[in-house]
Protein backbone atom coordinates (compact mmCIF):
# COMPACT_ATOMS: atom_id res chain seq x y z
CA UNK A 1 0.00 0.00 0.00
CA UNK A 2 1.22 3.70 -0.63
CA UNK A 3 1.82 5.76 1.95
CA UNK A 4 -2.07 6.69 3.86
CA UNK A 5 -2.85 10.07 3.43
CA UNK A 6 -3.65 11.56 6.85
CA UNK A 7 -4.64 14.94 7.15
CA UNK A 8 -6.14 17.43 9.71
CA UNK A 9 -7.07 20.69 7.94
CA UNK A 10 -9.38 24.10 7.67
CA UNK A 11 -11.31 23.34 5.03
CA UNK A 12 -11.57 19.79 3.04
CA UNK A 13 -12.29 20.06 -1.12
CA UNK A 14 -13.92 16.74 -1.59
CA UNK A 15 -13.51 17.25 -5.54
CA UNK A 16 -9.89 16.24 -5.51
CA UNK A 17 -10.48 13.48 -3.00
CA UNK A 18 -10.65 10.80 -6.04
CA UNK A 19 -8.02 11.98 -7.92
CA UNK A 20 -5.35 11.31 -4.82
CA UNK A 21 -6.80 7.99 -4.20
CA UNK A 22 -5.93 7.50 -8.00
CA UNK A 23 -3.82 4.28 -8.16
CA UNK A 24 -2.79 1.77 -11.26
CA UNK A 25 -3.84 -1.33 -9.36
CA UNK A 26 -6.90 -0.05 -8.49
CA UNK A 27 -10.03 -1.31 -10.02
CA UNK A 28 -11.92 0.73 -7.61
CA UNK A 29 -12.24 4.17 -5.25
CA UNK A 30 -14.59 4.64 -2.71
CA UNK A 31 -15.15 7.47 -0.73
CA UNK A 32 -17.15 8.70 2.02
CA UNK A 33 -17.70 12.99 2.87
CA UNK A 34 -19.92 13.76 6.09
CA UNK A 35 -21.32 17.28 5.93
CA UNK A 36 -22.56 19.65 8.21
CA UNK A 37 -26.92 18.64 8.27
CA UNK A 38 -29.39 21.50 8.80
CA UNK A 39 -31.14 19.93 11.55
CA UNK A 40 -30.64 17.81 14.85
CA UNK A 41 -33.54 15.95 16.47
CA UNK A 42 -36.26 18.80 14.78
CA UNK A 43 -33.50 21.36 16.03
CA UNK A 44 -32.17 24.04 13.24
CA UNK A 45 -27.98 23.84 13.42
CA UNK A 46 -26.53 27.44 12.64
CA UNK A 47 -23.25 25.37 12.34
CA UNK A 48 -20.65 23.51 13.50
CA UNK A 49 -17.12 23.52 15.23
CA UNK A 50 -14.78 21.01 15.22
CA UNK A 51 -11.94 21.16 17.42
CA UNK A 52 -9.38 18.64 17.67
CA UNK A 53 -6.35 16.97 20.15
CA UNK A 54 -3.78 17.65 16.56
CA UNK A 55 -0.84 15.39 17.54
CA UNK A 56 -2.94 12.44 19.23
CA UNK A 57 -6.12 12.50 16.48
CA UNK A 58 -3.33 11.95 13.44
CA UNK A 59 -1.70 9.28 15.97
CA UNK A 60 -5.42 7.56 15.61
CA UNK A 61 -6.18 8.30 12.34
CA UNK A 62 -2.54 6.96 11.22
CA UNK A 63 -3.17 3.59 13.43
CA UNK A 64 -6.54 2.79 12.17
CA UNK A 65 -5.75 3.39 8.22
CA UNK A 66 -3.25 0.65 8.82
CA UNK A 67 -5.50 -1.63 10.90
CA UNK A 68 -7.30 -1.01 7.55
CA UNK A 69 -4.47 -1.87 5.57
CA UNK A 70 -4.24 -5.05 7.24
CA UNK A 71 -7.94 -6.32 6.64
CA UNK A 72 -8.21 -5.70 3.28
CA UNK A 73 -5.60 -5.58 0.13
CA UNK A 74 -5.76 -1.67 -0.15
CA UNK A 75 -3.65 0.28 -2.70
CA UNK A 76 -4.60 3.82 -1.28
CA UNK A 77 -5.59 5.06 2.05
CA UNK A 78 -7.13 8.64 2.56
CA UNK A 79 -8.57 10.33 5.72
CA UNK A 80 -8.87 14.25 6.17
CA UNK A 81 -10.92 16.01 9.15
CA UNK A 82 -11.51 19.55 9.19
CA UNK A 83 -11.35 21.82 12.23
CA UNK A 84 -12.82 25.15 12.93
CA UNK A 85 -16.26 26.56 11.95
CA UNK A 86 -18.62 24.73 9.24
CA UNK A 87 -21.75 25.80 8.02
CA UNK A 88 -24.75 23.72 6.50
CA UNK A 89 -23.72 21.17 3.85
CA UNK A 90 -19.82 21.95 4.02
CA UNK A 91 -17.80 18.84 4.22
CA UNK A 92 -16.31 17.80 7.47
CA UNK A 93 -14.21 14.79 7.21
CA UNK A 94 -13.36 12.38 3.88
CA UNK A 95 -12.11 9.10 4.45
CA UNK A 96 -11.62 6.70 1.09
CA UNK A 97 -9.84 3.67 -0.05
CA UNK A 98 -8.92 2.38 -3.54
CA UNK A 99 -8.31 -1.52 -4.71
CA UNK A 100 -7.98 -4.53 -6.88
CA UNK A 101 -11.56 -5.00 -6.53
CA UNK A 102 -14.63 -2.93 -5.15
CA UNK A 103 -15.47 -5.20 -2.19
CA UNK A 104 -12.14 -4.32 0.09
CA UNK A 105 -12.86 -0.81 -0.76
CA UNK A 106 -16.29 -0.42 0.19
CA UNK A 107 -15.90 -2.61 3.30
CA UNK A 108 -13.21 -0.76 4.07
CA UNK A 109 -14.35 3.06 3.37
CA UNK A 110 -17.14 2.26 6.23
CA UNK A 111 -14.61 0.92 8.46
CA UNK A 112 -12.57 4.02 8.03
CA UNK A 113 -14.97 6.46 9.14
CA UNK A 114 -16.50 4.14 11.88
CA UNK A 115 -13.28 3.74 14.15
CA UNK A 116 -12.53 7.44 13.60
CA UNK A 117 -15.85 8.55 15.01
CA UNK A 118 -15.55 6.07 17.77
CA UNK A 119 -11.81 6.74 19.01
CA UNK A 120 -10.24 9.32 17.44
CA UNK A 121 -10.10 12.60 19.54
CA UNK A 122 -11.91 15.43 17.85
CA UNK A 123 -15.27 17.33 19.86
CA UNK A 124 -18.31 18.57 17.46
CA UNK A 125 -20.23 21.60 18.80
CA UNK A 126 -23.74 22.65 17.49
CA UNK A 127 -24.28 25.75 17.18
CA UNK A 128 -28.11 26.53 17.68
CA UNK A 129 -30.10 29.59 17.33
CA UNK A 130 -30.10 29.92 21.40
CA UNK A 131 -27.59 27.23 22.33
CA UNK A 132 -24.72 25.34 21.94
CA UNK A 133 -24.20 21.77 22.63
CA UNK A 134 -20.89 19.54 22.64
CA UNK A 135 -22.62 16.47 20.42
CA UNK A 136 -22.05 13.02 22.75
CA UNK A 137 -21.08 14.42 25.98
CA UNK A 138 -23.80 13.68 27.70
CA UNK A 139 -26.00 10.20 28.64
CA UNK B 1 2.45 18.44 35.82
CA UNK B 2 0.22 19.84 33.12
CA UNK B 3 -2.71 18.55 31.58
CA UNK B 4 -4.45 19.63 28.66
CA UNK B 5 -8.55 20.22 28.18
CA UNK B 6 -10.44 19.63 24.79
CA UNK B 7 -14.52 20.05 24.64
CA UNK B 8 -16.66 20.20 27.34
CA UNK B 9 -13.44 19.47 29.60
CA UNK B 10 -12.34 23.03 28.56
CA UNK B 11 -15.83 24.45 28.86
CA UNK B 12 -16.50 22.89 32.21
CA UNK B 13 -12.86 23.96 34.00
CA UNK B 14 -12.94 27.24 32.28
CA UNK B 15 -9.40 27.31 30.78
CA UNK B 16 -7.24 24.82 28.17
CA UNK B 17 -4.60 23.14 30.83
CA UNK B 18 -4.88 22.54 34.91
CA UNK B 19 -1.69 22.82 36.39
CA UNK B 20 -0.33 20.46 39.27
CA UNK B 21 2.25 21.61 41.44
CA UNK B 22 5.12 19.72 42.98
CA UNK B 23 4.09 20.85 46.34
CA UNK B 24 0.29 19.76 46.03
CA UNK B 25 1.58 16.62 44.75
CA UNK B 26 0.85 15.16 41.48
CA UNK B 27 -2.01 12.27 40.80
CA UNK B 28 -0.15 9.33 41.10
CA UNK B 29 -2.39 7.45 38.24
CA UNK B 30 -4.58 8.18 35.19
CA UNK B 31 -7.39 6.64 37.87
CA UNK B 32 -6.32 9.29 41.09
CA UNK B 33 -6.36 11.88 37.94
CA UNK B 34 -9.64 11.16 37.30
CA UNK B 35 -10.76 11.25 40.90
CA UNK B 36 -9.35 14.59 41.75
CA UNK B 37 -11.17 15.80 38.69
CA UNK B 38 -14.74 14.54 39.57
CA UNK B 39 -14.03 16.06 43.13
CA UNK B 40 -12.97 19.59 42.22
CA UNK B 41 -14.95 19.89 38.89
CA UNK B 42 -18.61 17.19 39.97
CA UNK B 43 -19.30 17.92 36.13
CA UNK B 44 -16.83 15.72 34.81
CA UNK B 45 -18.97 12.34 36.65
CA UNK B 46 -22.07 13.63 34.46
CA UNK B 47 -20.51 12.92 31.05
CA UNK B 48 -21.02 9.70 28.97
CA UNK B 49 -17.26 8.45 29.48
CA UNK B 50 -14.11 10.24 30.71
CA UNK B 51 -10.96 9.43 28.81
CA UNK B 52 -7.15 10.08 29.43
CA UNK B 53 -4.48 10.06 27.20
CA UNK B 54 -1.28 9.77 28.44
CA UNK B 55 1.71 10.59 25.85
CA UNK B 56 -0.80 10.49 22.83
CA UNK B 57 -2.06 7.42 23.77
CA UNK B 58 -5.65 6.23 25.25
CA UNK B 59 -4.80 4.84 28.82
CA UNK B 60 -6.03 2.65 31.19
CA UNK B 61 -6.62 4.07 35.33
CA UNK B 62 -3.77 2.03 36.39
CA UNK B 63 -0.86 3.85 34.53
CA UNK B 64 1.36 5.78 36.60
CA UNK B 65 1.83 9.43 35.72
CA UNK B 66 5.11 10.95 35.13
CA UNK B 67 6.35 14.20 35.17
CA UNK B 68 7.06 14.96 31.80
CA UNK B 69 4.31 13.15 30.11
CA UNK B 70 2.10 14.42 27.93
CA UNK B 71 -1.28 14.63 29.52
CA UNK B 72 -4.93 15.09 28.27
CA UNK B 73 -8.37 14.81 29.51
CA UNK B 74 -10.00 13.37 26.44
CA UNK B 75 -14.13 13.72 27.08
CA UNK B 76 -16.39 11.80 24.48
CA UNK B 77 -15.25 12.21 20.82
CA UNK B 78 -17.62 13.59 18.23
CA UNK B 79 -15.36 13.74 14.96
CA UNK B 80 -16.97 12.66 11.94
Amino acid sequence: MKKPIIEIVDAIDASQVFIELGHSKSGGICVFVGTVREFTQGEEVVSLEFEAYQSMALKEMQAIAMEAAEKWQLNTVLIRHAVGAKKIEEPVVVVGASAPHRDACFEACRFLIDRLKERVPIWKKEIFKNKTVWVSAHP
Amino acid sequence: MEVLLFGIARDIVGKGRIHFSEKEGFPVSVGALKQALKKSYPEFAKLSSLAVAVNNDYAMDALPLHKGDEIAIIPPVSGG
